[in-house]
């Protein structure tokens, strides 16, 4: 079989997977999140944390619930790292504390659901950080993220009210009923591959070539399966997804890819659900599908017809790429890692073309968003839908609404302050790197060209840490030694303000569309359902994103990919 | 003769042909290029910064070209920075021009109003003698009397008298109006002329604050306030120019770290590219244009929000007479009772009605001249006919001729006088009369007393007519997703009928201000926006409660104040222009906005591979349109980013052409013209200008 059919093929397997299970998990989570039962599991933790589960909060206490929790949960992530040290070798596997800078960095990064890491899981996190610290977070920092995304569609669902449910109700249930259960089978199907389960310490093992190497015990598969599925990306060992421990095989790999997938795709069938039209969510699936397609088809295709030689002997770019996923299904893994929040890497994304590395880069610009992290995707595509409906809906002669609400100036207002963010901390940091003198020390590959020091390749190294950060992704492009005072603090200010800011406007988004009163659709209404509403969605995501980073993109893997 | 008291008498105008363009289509004013010219001063008046941080994309270009014009000074050899300084005040120019140009179309007729309004002496009386004031002395209260040939000194209501009144200065019609104390017809205008009788008016309006005056401010544009989309829209551009504002500084950064430094000159030029200017240029002179093509039909909207909530009507309530229907029934048909022939029926019809000068009388004519060719008899024909003409206590007209007497009227009198003759009512009478009753029409009855004694002959069929074409109207209105509901005093029986004849989709009979003021309290519970005409007192609440409110300018003063649109020209029908007007300023705003945005595409393709490809050659491969030079791929960028500004001002006055249609079509149609067409336009726009600029000497 050809390099190219098999990865057609392995695409068209992952395609094949999600259509199954789009409607009925799509289904129960829209069960999950407006249920009036409580499972007995649950009762108990609201007892624990002291919260009211049938409580309706109001935007302003949504948030707070959110920031608290977060909050909270930093201060944990960044005392546990801290005290590593002084835990028991079993808990700690002798690693000692991690300094301020990078536990600072850490915590914000898992909290973040972004889970950028500075760290080499093997060589600094004991079992106690990984399992009860990280892992933790990979589960929760999802639920928020799903909490927010459904307070979002109740604000597009309710009438003249300002509640937007309960976000303690929220947070558990996407928990308990959602991650957990999916997880559970999700880590015996990894297990089933080959991934490792155990607490085991540090082995030596001898190489075949002499010398010795230290292999880490671990929870990893359990640790592996939320990774994906709460599109977290955090590994337990340094090397991603492209660990044998972390992804064994070739199949482990596309079900990998299905995990980070599955989610944010089937919450559209949620939303279209909620809002009582499931015709809207399909418009809003076929518009992150298009673009996930596209984006991965224009990956394979710069991976598998790059010039050269030694590229073509290979079947494609084999640099950096794993002999057992192979050209096609590394670019599936790389362009889904980043159009979602995940950021797990099962290949090398320093090593991809030119080009290959600006596509990698231009799917987290775009905000990640098709179909972007558990929840934030939704969220920050019903932004994007709002902003495409003010521009091009006013064509129509009405002044803009999308599902039955008007998008006034509170609402754009909104919306604007959103789209905002990221661009501001992705372009102003990078630009701060690049102009103080130690920051650009940090790029190890001073091999280019010598008048511009690293070249476009370095510039392209720091510019994707930001993005990564900002949109909460938390792949690199390696190549860039980020473990300094200056990235740890920064990055872990783009992820912080990243994740939680945008929170903050979606949220009041929530609240002022649920005030509103549901304009009734007539025959003069943009019909948002329609396949040309996706397509101009599509049209404008592209555009606004192309558009913002369009010199920054071509100072990097452009200058680096067309010459 | 009538059997009913008409409504009201068919407002003037109602016929009159809006100019040569198809009726009620709504299309652009003229555009004169020479307007560009004399618009010219003030557009440099414009460029005071106090004015232009209103709009906060084009204050953006007003910093950059004085930062490119002091960098310019700085070194005055150099023809590149001089060449994008220059275009970069142009942009800034063209934007103010377009500005005023949409001003200046309101500016002559605010001066006609302003010749209307000169200082007159009002006659005020107090304690029952006369005594002359400046009309700017007047106080609301007070009692003014005027008489033929005096100028109104002030708004008020007529509390004595009658007079007609020249209201030409307002409506720009000639012919003049009655204005009577008490009813709906008692609202009189400041600066309009009494032509005949003595009339005393109290004034219900400030000096300053008179109608012409707020007609003044709202021509010349002086009152204008942002509308509520026209703000988030200014929210959103201005959010976008922060996006490029950030993308153009950070840029320095990474350019000099790719050993690439730019001057500022090229980042502003760059920058100006980027942002939103088109619409950003456009975006007040869209709104001027949109209340000016209302006043240009003789419609004054008191907000610019009513002209934006008119694009969003879901609702319209039309009153049945003079909107829907021609404002008085008319003979449709003559049917006669067993017995008796047709032509039997409409010879004594005719014959009964020549004495009936109402319009009811007269279609009964017509119609016997147009279905019987039956030639119009004149009184004076007849010799020894003795002619009774209709009255109230009858209700019945005919002429005693020959011996013959014959009758027409109303179903109860024309029985009771056959009765009265000894005659017989046929047997079939009631049951016509009827059924023309329950299919909405009026039954009249034609009897006959000769040798044969008197007896019923047949039924005249009077019905409302409905307007031609209306039906296609209601029709289109349905297809862009509006309800039509029409009002009518008449019984559900008759409202029925003809509400299924003109295809309006639901009616409300026997409607009273309360039930009328509930139906838009009913449809504004659904989320709908409700349009609505009216003129009486009675309407002024259902007014105030409908989100555009449109009075007739005969109506009182208590109406055209709760109204936010007052129709001059008094034609309820207008109200369909209306909505079509308010759709039609928001698809211009969503076009420009759209092909603003889809045009930076294009300049990107130009502007970066000439900042770029020194330092990285290729990025030359982006240099898709293969400009010349990196200066002249700058520059005709800059270049073309000014003149799509100019090019596209007749567009934002006269307003992107619209046909009712499907949200759907509708935006189909506008992707394809703005959106693709801002995509593409540019990379040939660009290109030509590039082959023009390396054509000059010196530079090619």
């Amino acid at each position: 079989m050809s390099p190219v059919l098999s990865g057609v093929l392995q695409l068209t397997a992952v395609v094949a997977a999600l259509a199954l299970v789009y409607r009925p998990l799509g289904d129960y989570m829209a069960h999950v999140y407006s249920s009036e039962k409580h499972l007995r599991a649950e009762k108990w933790i609201y007892r624990l944390i002291g919260a009211n589960p049938r409580a309706e909060m109001r935007w302003p206490a949504y948030l707070r619930g959110v920031l608290a929790f977060s909050l909270a949960s930093i201060l944990f992530l960044y005392l546990l790292q801290r005290v590593q040290g002084a835990l028991p070798d079993s808990l700690s596997l002798g690693f000692t504390a991690i300094s301020p800078d990078q536990a600072f960095n850490t915590a914000a990064s898992f909290v973040a659901n972004t889970n950028w890491q500075s760290y080499s899981g093997e060589q600094a996190m004991g079992h106690a950080v990984q399992t009860l610290g990280l892992a933790v977070q990979n589960f929760v920092s999802a639920a928020v993220g799903m909490a927010v995304a459904i307070a979002l569609v109740r604000g597009f669902a309710r009438s003249r009210t300002g509640e937007l449910g309960n976000f303690w109700t929220d947070l558990v249930r996407g928990t308990v009923r959602i991650l957990i259960p999916i997880s559970v089978i999700g880590a015996l199907v990894l297990v089933a591959c080959g991934a490792i389960q155990n607490f085991a310490g540090i082995h030596e093992i001898g190489q075949l070539t002499g010398g010795t190497q230290q292999v880490n015990g671990g929870a990893v598969a359990s640790q592996e399966v939320i990774k994906e599925l709460g599109t977290n990306g955090g590994g337990y060992f340094n090397a991603n997804s492209a660990h044998p421990f972390e992804n064994p095989n070739a199949f482990s790999n596309l079900f990998e890819i299905f995990l980070i997938l599955v989610i944010p795709f089937s919450l559209t069938r949620t939303f279209g659900k909620l809002v009582g039209n499931v015709k809207q969510g399909y418009a809003i699936l076929a518009t992150m599908g298009l673009i996930w397609l596209g984006f991965t088809a224009l990956m394979m295709w710069t991976e598998y017809a790059h010039h050269g030689a030694a590229l073509q002997a290979a079947g494609g770019a084999m640099e950096g790429k794993e002999q057992r996923f192979g050209v096609g299904a590394s670019a599936i893994f790389a362009t889904t890692t980043t159009l979602t929040s995940t950021g797990a890497v099962d290949s090398f994304h320093s090593s991809f073309t030119g080009l290959g590395g600006g596509i990698t880069l231009l799917s987290m610009m775009l905000g990640e968003i098709a179909p972007g992290g558990v929840g934030s995707g939704l969220y920050g595509m019903l932004v994007m839908a709002i902003i495409a409906v003010f521009i091009a809906g006013l064509m129509v002669g009405r002044t803009p609404e999308y599902l039955g609400k008007k998008i006034g100036t509170r609402e754009i207002k909104l919306a604007a302050c959103y789209i905002l963010i990221t661009p501001t901390l992705v372009l102003g940091f990078t630009a701060l790197s690049m102009a103080l003198s130690s920051p650009p020390e940090s790029i190890l590959n001073t091999a280019g060209n010598s008048v511009h020091g690293s070249g476009a390749h370095g510039f392209s190294e720091v510019l994707y840490a930001f993005t990564s950060g900002a949109n909460n992704n938390g792949s690199a492009m390696a190549g860039l030694n980020a473990n300094t005072p200056w990235y740890n603090t920064t990055i872990g200010l783009a992820m912080l303000l990243g994740r939680f800011l945008p929170m903050v406007f979606v949220l009041a988004l929530a609240g002022s569309l649920a005030e509103q009163q549901p304009v009734p659709e007539t025959a003069g209404t943009l019909r948002t359902e329609k396949p040309l509403f996706a397509g101009l969605l599509t049209g404008a995501i592209l555009i606004i994103t192309g558009l913002t980073y369009f010199p920054a993109l071509a100072l990097g893997p452009m200058a680096e990919g067309l010459s | 003769m009538s059997t009913t008291t008409p409504v009201r008498t068919a407002p003037e105008g109602d016929e009159r042909p809006h100019g040569a363009e198809e009726p009620g289509r709504v299309s652009g004013g003229l555009f004169d290029p020479a307007q560009l010219l004399k618009s010219l001063p003030d557009a440099f008046r414009k460029l005071d910064p106090r004015v232009m941080v209103k709009s906060p994309v084009m204050f953006v270009v007003e910093i950059g070209s004085v930062v490119t014009t002091a960098l310019a000074l700085k070194d005055p050899g150099d023809w590149f920075g001089w060449t994008i300084t220059v275009w970069l005040w142009l942009t800034v120019l063209f934007a103010n021009l377009a500005e005023a140009v949409a001003e200046g179309r309101g500016k002559a007729q605010a001066d006609t109003l302003r010749k209307a309004k000169t200082d007159t002496v009002a006659r005020r009386l107090s304690g029952g003698t006369e005594e002359s004031v400046p009309g700017t002395e007047l106080r609301v209260g007070d009692l003014v009397v005027c008489e033929a040939g005096d100028i109104i000194p002030g708004d008020g209501d007529v509390v004595e008298g009658v007079a007609s009144v020249d209201e030409s200065a307002i409506t720009g019609e000639s012919a003049p109006v009655i204005r009577e104390s008490g009813g709906d017809r008692s609202a009189v205008t400041g600066g309009t002329k009494v032509l005949s009788d003595r009339i005393v008016i109290k004034i219900t309006t400030k000096p300053g604050e008179t109608f012409i005056d707020r007609m003044i401010n709202l021509v010349e544009g002086a009152a204008r306030q942002k509308t509520p989309n026209e703000i988030a829209l200014n929210i959103l551009l201005a959010s976008l120019t922060i996006v490029f504002l950030l993308a153009v500084i950070t840029l320095q950064p990474f350019a000099i770290y790719a050993g690439a430094e730019q001057t500022m000159i090229v980042l502003a030029a760059l920058l100006v590219c980027l942002i939103p200017t088109t619409i950003g240029a456009l975006l007040s002179a869209i709104g001027i244009a949109g209340m000016d093509r209302l006043v240009q039909r003789n419609v004054l909207a008191m907000s610019g929000r009513a002209v934006e909530a008119a694009g969003d009507v879901s609702t319209l309530l039309l009153d049945k007479t003079g909107t829907i229907t021609y404002g008085n029934r008319q003979a449709a048909e003559f049917v006669p009772v067993k017995g008796t022939m047709a032509a039997e029926v409409a010879d004594a019809a005719q014959l009964s009605s020549l004495a009936d000068e109402t319009p009811e009388g007269r279609s009964i004519v017509v119609l016997a001249k147009e279905k019987y060719g039956l030639r119009e008899r004149h009184e004076g024909e007849l010799a020894g006919a003795e002619w009774i003409p209709f009255t109230a206590q009858t209700r019945m007209s005919g002429v005693d001729v020959d011996g013959r007497k014959v009758r027409k009227g109303a179903t109860g009198s024309v029985i009771a006088w056959v009765e009265a003759q000894g005659g017989t009512v046929a047997a079939d009478a009631r049951k016509l009369t009827d059924e023309i009753s329950q299919a909405g029409g009026t039954p009249l009855l034609v009897a006959l007393e000769d040798d044969k004694g008197a007896r019923v002959l047949g039924v005249i069929h009077l019905k409302d007519v409905v307007k031609d074409g209306m039906r296609e109207r209601f029709e289109e209105l349905r297809r862009m997703g509006i309800k039509t509901v029409m009002i009518t005093g008449d019984n559900p029986l008759t409202a029925k009928a003809i509400a299924e004849e003109a295809g309006v989709d639901d009616f409300l009979a026997e409607a009273t201000p309360e039930d009328k003021m509930a139906l838009i309290k009913r449809e504004q519970a659904g989320g709908k926006l409700v349009a609505m005409t009216g003129d009486g007192t009675n309407d002024a609440p259902a007014l105030a409660q409908a989100d555009v409110g449109v009075a007739m300018n005969t109506g009182t003063s208590a109406a055209k104040e709760a109204g936010n649109m007052v129709d001059l020209d008094s034609n309820p029908t207008k109200l369909i222009e209306i909505v079509e007007i308010g759709k039609q300023l928001l698809i211009t705003r969503g076009a420009l906005t759209t092909f603003s945005i889809a045009n930076d595409v294009a300049k990107y393709f130009a502007i970066i591979p000439a900042m770029f490809a020194v330092a990285y050659p290729g990025l030359d491969k982006l240099n898709i349109m293969s400009l010349h030079s990196p200066q002249t791929a700058i520059l005709s960028a800059v270049i073309f980013n000014a003149l799509i500004i100019v090019a596209l001002v007749p567009l934002a006055l006269k307003g992107v052409r619209y046909r009712p249609m499907s949200a759907d079509a509708m935006l189909r149609r506008n992707l394809l013209i703005y959106g693709l067409g801002g995509l593409v336009s540019p990379f040939i726009g660009i290109k030509i200008i590039d082959l023009l600029i390396s054509l000059i000497p010196g530079i090619g």
